[in-house]
């Protein structure tokens, strides 16, 4: 008993000596709430799947009614909007070539002509800039965009059609796919970078002499320096779903307390890696590159960014390691589909494990001597 | 009384190839300041560091208050006072964080801690300095710093590391009063240093060189046992005839020492010798060894200092 309770006043000592050097770090300080904040306007407002309002430049030679029609109904999708006119085919190909507009629409003299004939050649033209992939697909899909002239009667249906209907954000908002990940990434982002810094600073500073020849145990010491960043990982959350709900409205469909305690497994599992990284490191430079080395895949594989399933198979067993991908997974289940515990039960043990297995390989690398 | 506080037999270390620490076998005894002195690279910091258990010795055994270390070394920490030659207190929180910070590693209470950091503070005239941060203090400060944190827990073995090197003689004069305290309060000090009039106030004194103990002993018995002889040169310039004396045969060592210069010989034989080797205008006189010149004498050989 007496044991434990002069261990819990030695990790209660690091505990506070971590946060009073914290207090003092204003640039360490000024991440904790900096990062959250400008990562998720950032990408919030940036990462739009979801394309609208390009400009296109048009070149009527038609200038009918069949031709006004057209062009008022391809605004009409809002994919579209025409903002300059050009005399000629070429000029409009200049005008995209220049960036002007991102695409043209050219409509020949004989447009009607062509729509009422048999042998289906096209009404107009779109030149499109395909160097943006994204904007290129949208711009692509007008092209079967299903136009009646003089049609009031636009409820058409044709029976070979494949009705498409999008469950759990219907409206494709990419923000509420993108505030969810943003959590996975500026938890990993922080608590990582964090931790893999708080050892080996205490090497380079030359505290660790001191420190060693402390009564404090390997055990104690990274447990104590782990507890302050775990309520630094929980401001952070509270951050991020509250301003996902403000600017975003990102509801959050499943259980509170799976999501809390979800980030919470999160959290530890990043601290874990963190420190092992730390103890790895020949100095606080060398921390900072390791964590380059984990937090570019985290980004890149872990489903974040880009669809896990569409990974080759070498990429989705690396993206496998990463706690990162686990948590995405997670916390889009939780927030987005309301998933039970059921449903992210294995994921949230690999966190568990990956936190049990990086602490235990810390405190083993870790040594309590200069030599 | 008697019993060595620390007990050091055959100890060796080694890192590769390089013996850093060679077949080193030393005794320090209860309430004395013990210097340990040798030039730089000589060693005594990586013997400091195998007393405190902060590095696995080659080979041989170290005892610290009873306990053998490395083994017991978490038990030993707990009744040592260690002075880190590298200034290792946390530079970016006050005098008072640090030494809390300590207190709180060692399971003191809330008010213990509070009456002890006040009395350390007091002692070592920090009271000023205490709610400041460490980081931007004069070297000297930072030392008393140290000092005050690391008899913080009254241990019964204090090491201190060269506690007196950047600290002007007034602060290093005054450490040293505090040294003599704590040692008549009953605490045993292990002191290294590479300033001799240090070495000379210390009850005993190792000295090491090139990783190995080669003298040892209370300060009067090793210059008693020196076997050598100090013979003084003055009368005039002396500079040009330094050359001339230590090429003579029996010389150990030369040493300008402002107008005069103290030559180092195996035996007063040699007096004739330098006489006839210098202008007649000079005086030649034997003169007491001081501890410098058994530390010269006894790092001679490839000393780096």
């Amino acid at each position: 008993m007496n044991t434990i309770s002069s261990s819990i006043a030695r990790i209660v000592a690091i505990c506070v000596k971590e946060v009073t050097q914290l207090r003092r770090d204003r640039l360490t300080f000024a991440m904790v709430v900096a990062i959250p904040l400008m990562q998720l306007l950032m990408f919030g407002y940036s990462i739009n799947t979801k394309v609208r309002h390009i400009p296109i430049a048009v070149c009527d030679h038609s200038a009918s009614s069949f031709s006004r029609q057209l062009i008022e109904d391809v605004q009409a999708s809002q994919v579209v909007t025409v903002t300059t006119r050009a005399g000629n085919p070429n000029q409009l190909h200049t005008m995209v070539q220049n960036g002007v507009v991102s695409a043209g629409l050219y409509i020949p003299i004989d447009s009607e002509r062509r729509y009422y004939s048999d042998n289906g050649e096209a009404i107009a033209q779109l030149i499109v800039d395909g160097s943006d992939t994204v904007m290129a697909s949208a711009l692509k899909a007008l092209g079967h965009f299903p136009f009646l002239p003089g049609g009031v009667s636009s409820f058409t249906h044709n029976p070979g059609d494949i009705s498409v209907t999008l469950l759990y954000n219907p409206a494709q908002r990419s923000e509420l796919n993108t505030v969810p990940g943003l959590l996975g990434l500026i938890l990993t982002m922080t608590m990582v970078m964090f931790t893999a810094v708080a050892i080996v600073r205490e090497r380079e500073r030359g505290n660790m002499e001191l420190l060693i020849a402390t009564p404090v145990k390997t055990a104690e010491l990274m447990i104590g320096k782990l507890i302050p960043y775990v309520v630094i990982g929980m401001i952070q959350m509270t951050i991020i779903l509250w301003l996902g709900y403000l600017l975003f409205q990102v509801p959050v469909a499943g259980s509170w307390w799976l999501l809390i305690g979800s980030c919470l497994v999160f959290i530890f599992a990043n601290l874990g890696l963190g420190l092992v990284l730390s103890t790895v490191a020949p100095n606080q430079m060398g921390a900072m590159q390791l964590f380059i080395f984990i937090f570019l895949p985290s980004i890149l594989l872990s489903g974040f960014m880009f669809p896990y399933a569409g990974m080759p198979e070498v990429a989705q067993k690396i993206a496998e390691a990463l706690p990162m991908t686990h948590f995405m997974r997670i916390v889009r289940g939780i927030i987005l589909r309301d998933a039970q515990f059921e449903g992210i039960q294995t994921d949230l043990l690999f966190l568990a494990l990956f936190f049990v297995g990086t602490l235990t390989l810390a405190i083993l690398r870790f040594r309590q001597r200069l030599d | 009384m008697s019993d060595p506080v620390i007990k050091v037999e055959g100890l060796t270390k080694k890192f590769g190839s390089f013996t850093a620490v060679n077949d080193v076998s030393m005794e320090i005894r209860r309430g004395q300041v013990h210097g340990f002195v040798g030039p730089n690279g000589s060693g005594k910091t990586t013997t400091i560091r195998m007393m405190c258990g902060l590095m696995i010795p080659t080979s041989g055994m170290v005892t610290v208050l009873g306990m053998s270390v490395p083994e017991q070394a978490k038990l030993v920490r707990c009744h040592v006072g260690y002075m880190t030659q590298r200034f290792s207190l946390y530079e970016d929180m006050t005098v008072r964080e640090n030494m809390a910070f300590l207190c709180r590693v060692h399971g003191f209470g809330h008010k213990r801690r509070i009456e002890r950091i006040d009395e350390v503070l007091e002692q070592f005239d920090l009271v000023p300095l205490a709610d400041r941060r460490v980081g931007p203090m004069s070297g000297g400060q930072k030392r008393r710093i140290a000092l005050g944190a690391a008899i913080l827990t009254e241990p019964e073995l204090l090491i201190l590391d060269e506690p007196t090197s950047e600290v002007d003689p007034n602060t290093r004069r005054e450490m040293w009063g505090h040294f003599f305290d704590l040692a008549q309060a009953g605490s045993t000090l292990l002191v290294t240093t590479h300033l001799m009039d240090e070495a000379e106030r210390c009850h005993r004194l190792t000295v090491m060189n090139q990783g190995e103990v080669v003298a040892d002993g209370s300060v009067d018995r090793l210059k008693e046992e020196l076997p050598a002889t100090v013979l003084e040169v003055s009368g005039g310039e002396v500079t040009p005839l330094v050359n001339d004396i230590s090429t003579l045969e029996g010389v150990l060592a030369v040493n300008q020492v402002g107008t005069v210069i103290r030559v180092l010989t195996r035996d007063a034989s040699i007096t004739n010798q330098i006489a006839m080797a210098i202008p007649q205008s000079f005086s030649i006189s034997e003169v007491p060894v001081t501890i410098e010149d058994v530390f010269v004498s006894a790092t001679r050989d490839g000393s780096r200092a």
